[in-house]
């Protein structure tokens, strides 16, 4: 396996076991995959959503898949609420998640049922921690 | 591609150290641990497409069978003609058991009629050496050669560029015709080196010892590297045998499949006196084939995967996927499946049910991909 040891990541967001980053600005949480998803995943093919803006979605259930050369990810919600904004651009431009995963790429954006839920996911030293025990 | 347990104690080719020093994404595969890609799969894709890919098959089986009745004796094992095969010539083809469907598809090497070379899939290098061991009982002498020799196949259209700088007689194979093979001396490593691949372009396949094999690579990898060569992994390797329609044993083709509805026809030979098979397969031949193995183009958006179920378009299940991916080169999201009959004419729509959601697809023409002819 690749050598996760020393890997950092972004410490204004919070993180998914499942490879995923949430950032909160007030009552809204944008949800992306990380660079350790992406480089697992290699060249991102097809992003596609099965939810609509307005949509409830629940905490740990799917809203989409990720899909790419080789394989396909499922993406699930870190949080419940209602679906804000889904990234169209990735339609035209799934590559956008190799090239900037915590930008650009972007997938869903939640209006928060509860506004603190973000609290309970991971920091940055926890997700390396994570990625380095998954390696 | 079947993958084996991580508990698994897997086997490493002589390589190993090599591809994790390239930055190769080790995965479990057929008893191995092997490359899985090292850039990227598309970006190794397109090398082999434009310039060319060195890939590590020293993971498949090398069985030798040698003696006076040996080309007999493989000739009854397979469904293609080995004793009309020249010295030096190699044979695409399969064998088959009893009831006609396949056990593995291999590349049969004639050396000469009492020494003949057979290269099975790793995946199934237990199941066929049994088949060729217990066939050579009382007969010719049988030896699994898998341990020791090492096959390193270099492909692209600057294949013959490399091989050029690897020396006098190197710079000789771009001389050999296809599906030909003879002993050369590569960058000072003893070769045996056939015109043969499964990337849908021109190039070598390279046997040479299991010890020499790492010489071999990074000569390779050296000679070739401002033409752009570059070391590639199972992924691409599996993009651009789709994108060939080269079928991969396990997906395309199993021992639930006849050769004749696999789209393998032309490599069994039913005029031949007997194989192994060949009673079933004429059998299967006079009914008529239920189902035929097409090349489809999925239209709407998704992604085909080995194992989706193929519809009608009412709805109903007609079919299986067995291969899916994006071509890279095709620029398209492409596949192989078996479809009824009526069903596999070029044009005919259907749905490829992607995790649930019915997605157009199309019966196209293969191979999805042809590369351009020598000028």
């Amino acid at each position: 396996m690749s050598d996760n040891s020393d890997k950092s990541f972004p410490t204004d967001l919070k993180y998914t076991k499942d490879h995923e980053w949430a950032k909160v600005t007030g009552s809204e949480m944008t949800v992306g995959i990380t660079s350790f998803a992406v480089e697992q995943l290699g060249d991102v093919t097809l992003v596609s959503f099965d939810v609509k803006v307005g949509d409830t979605i629940t905490a740990g259930k799917g809203f989409g898949t990720i899909e790419s050369v080789k394989t396909l990810s499922d993406l699930y919600a870190p949080v419940s609420g209602k679906v804000a904004a889904l990234n169209g651009e990735l339609d035209a431009k799934p590559e956008l998640v190799n090239e900037d995963c915590f930008g650009k790429a972007w997938m869903i954006k939640i209006t928060l049922d509860d506004g603190k839920a973000g609290d309970a996911l991971l920091d940055a030293a926890a997700y390396a921690a994570h990625v380095k025990a998954a390696g | 591609m079947s993958e084996s347990t991580p508990e698994a104690k897997l086997a490493r080719t002589s390589l190993y150290e090599d591809h994790v020093r390239l930055g190769g994404r080790m995965v479990p595969f057929a008893g191995y641990e092997m490359p899985v890609q090292y850039t990227g799969i598309v970006d190794e894709h397109n090398a082999v497409r434009k310039a060319a890919g060195l890939f590590d098959v020293s993971h498949m089986g090398e069985i030798e069978m040698t003696g006076e009745w040996a080309e007999s004796v493989v000739d009854y094992l397979v469904t293609g003609n080995v004793k009309t095969l020249q010295d030096g010539q190699a044979l695409y083809t399969c064998t088959c058991n009893k009831e006609g469907t396949i056990l593995d598809d291999l590349i049969v090497y004639k050396i000469a009629k009492d020494r003949i070379l057979i290269v099975c899939n790793a995946g199934n290098r237990d199941k066929i050496t049994k088949v060729f061991k217990s066939a050579a009982e009382n007969h010719c002498e049988y030896k699994d050669r898998s341990d020791e020799t090492a096959l390193i196949a270099l492909q692209g259209p600057k294949a013959f560029d490399v091989l050029a700088r690897a020396g006098k007689d190197a710079a000789e194979l771009v001389n050999l015709a296809s599906f030909h093979f003879r002993d050369v001396v590569i960058a000072n490593v003893k070769c045996t080196a056939a015109r043969t691949g499964y990337t849908a372009e021109d190039g070598m396949e390279i046997f040479c010892a299991w010890k020499d094999a790492p010489a071999l690579w990074n000569q390779l990898l050296e000679l070739g590297k401002d033409l752009g060569v570059k070391p590639c992994g199972l992924g691409a390797r599996d993009t651009l045998r789709l994108e060939g329609r080269l079928s991969l044993y396990g997906n395309d083709i199993d021992e639930t499949t006849n050769p004749l509805e696999a789209g393998l026809g032309w490599i069994v030979k039913l005029d031949k006196p007997d194989f192994v098979g060949r009673e079933a397969l004429v059998a299967i031949k006079a009914k008529g084939l239920t189902r035929k193995l097409v090349g489809f183009e999925v239209t709407g958006k998704g992604i085909a995967r080995h194992g989706y179920k193929l519809r009608d378009l009412t709805g109903n299940e007609v079919g299986l996927c067995t291969s899916g991916s994006p071509g890279p080169t095709v620029g398209k999201n492409i596949g192989l499946g078996y479809l009824p009959t009526a069903m596999c004419e070029v044009g005919t729509k259907f749905f490829c049910d992607c995790r649930g959601k019915n997605i157009e697809a199309v019966v196209v023409k293969t191979p999805f991909y042809k590369r351009a002819k020598a000028s």
